[in-house]
């Protein structure tokens, strides 16, 4: 196999910039957690609010909720960020379209952050149903019996339940968040995974590009559940048995 | 606004039914070839052989810790220079975006439905394996008879939620500019300059797919509660 290893590609001055090859990598890390970030952030609000009107005793509010899960979640990622990115600034009043077109910073960004929200909150909102049925049904006549509005039984009694019960499965849609947003360089985001390509088709390096890649999203995802773990734990009530 | 044009969908057509029967295939590869595989990693993961077990936890581990664009692009890249080691040729081997789409789904898929499988094994009851043993069935005899029928039955909604998740993952061989049916849809929509309409009618075919077999992992479900 005829391949000119060099390991300290990184250091080496990137074509047309005064960085290295490393910086690029570190940016590419950057937009990957800031997407990663907002994206699962605004995942677990909407995800936990539909998921929690899905439990609920209004029909509509059921309906849509589960009209929003089914929609998002079985539409593929890749074609969730086309219809963000090319799709939606077409279909909005031309003003809007126009600003979100032309004067918008990042515009990758946001539609990358909008199509991740929205395939992770459907995900996201079939745990929470799952979770808020599973803490026993007899909590929720309990509450009821005790005089407990609908709002005071989910935020006091079930939720907080509920959100122990789903602790382990979050900490891999989180997971599976990064993983996700690596999909965004189609809409043409810098994130790690481009960054990468990048440093393999200018340097030829490619054997060491992937495995940076790959060593620093492993590091990354690490981290992630060390995180998760932490806020588990904090989450844990002692002797509670479940 | 914005007029759609229904009439690009029709002359679309043509190329979107190729692009989908693609889809289609490459789903039902990666799914036979990645339960058969995935099967013998779950085995790997619980034999008593240290070297198969720690060789079955690093591959699994690694395949899923790392997204699936970066996979593609991994095997894009070596597989052209495993092959030239392994025949000894001159140069790489060059294998194209559509044979290497077919294998990295293919292994992909099998750390994932490894984990299922093995979540399968572990879930069938110690009584089954003595039972088994009683019965005087050699462990190998009591896995392929006893266990793993009854696992796999038992993890078939969870397998076929993977494959709805496979299914809408192979539209990521975008990245290889492969004609699949979103790839199909972007090249006519780009020529044409018509992607409002081809996105989203791609979005809604995925749409009506994905939500009829979620339905059926949801009935087998309920059928699987009620016979046990």
């Amino acid at each position: 196999m005829d391949y000119s290893w060099n390991w300290g590609i990184f250091w080496d001055a990137a074509p047309g910039e005064s960085s290295s090859y490393l910086y690029w990598l570190i940016t590419g890390t950057s937009w990957t957690l800031a997407t990663t970030l907002a994206a699962f952030t605004l995942a677990f609000l909407i995800g936990g609010l539909v998921g929690t009107l899905r439990t609920s005793t209004l029909r509509p509010l059921v309906w849509l909720g589960n009209l929003y899960t089914e929609v998002f979640r079985n539409i593929p990622l890749l074609v969730q960020m086309f219809i963000c990115f090319f799709v939606v600034p077409e279909l909005l009043p031309v003003s809007l379209g126009d600003y979100l077109k032309q004067d918008l910073p990042y515009p990758s960004f946001f539609s990358a952050v909008v199509a991740l929200t929205l395939f992770t909150s459907a995900k996201l909102s079939e745990l929470f149903k799952a979770g808020i049925e599973s803490v026993a049904a007899g909590q929720r006549g309990a509450a009821l019996a005790l005089g407990l509005r609908p709002t005071q039984m989910y935020l006091q009694v079930l939720l907080p339940q509920a959100i122990r019960v789903v602790f382990p499965p979050l900490t891999s849609e989180a997971l599976n968040t990064l993983k996700n947003s690596s999909v965004a360089l189609t809409i043409g985001l810098m994130e790690l995974t481009a960054q990468a390509r990048n440093v393999s088709e200018y340097s030829f390096n490619t054997f060491e590009a992937f495995t940076a890649a790959t060593l620093i999203y492993v590091v990354v995802s690490l981290l992630v559940t060390f995180v998760m773990g932490r806020i588990e734990r904090s989450l844990t009530i002692r002797g509670a048995t479940r | 606004m914005f007029d759609l044009d229904p009439s690009v969908i029709v002359r679309a057509m043509p190329a979107l039914w190729n692009g989908l029967k693609f889809t289609l295939l490459l789903t039902l590869v990666a799914m036979s070839v990645g339960i058969v595989a995935g099967t013998l990693l779950a085995l790997m993961r619980l034999s008593h052989n240290r070297a198969m077990r720690g060789f079955a936890l690093a591959y699994v581990t690694v395949m899923r810790s790392i997204p699936l664009v970066l996979v593609i692009f991994w095997f894009y890249f070596l597989m052209p220079l495993l092959l030239q080691m392994a025949f000894g040729t001159e140069r790489p081997v060059q294998i194209g975006p559509v044979v290497t789409a077919f294998v990295t789904f293919c292994m992909f898929e099998a750390a994932y439905y490894s984990e299922i499988i093995r979540g399968g094994i572990q879930s069938i009851s110690g009584g089954q394996k003595q039972a088994a043993a009683a019965l005087g069935l050699r462990p190998t005899q009591a896995m392929m008879y006893v266990i793993l029928p009854q696992a796999l039955r038992r993890m078939a909604p969870l397998l076929l939620t993977q494959t709805i998740i496979l299914f809408q993952d192979t539209s990521l061989v975008y990245v290889l500019s492969i004609a699949d049916f979103t790839g199909a849809a972007s090249k006519f929509a780009q020529r044409d300059g018509r992607l409002v309409e081809l996105y989203l009618f791609v979005a809604l075919v995925y749409l009506v797919i994905c939500y009829l077999l979620s339905n059926l992992t949801k009935r087998m479900k309920r059928n699987m509660g009620r016979t046990a």
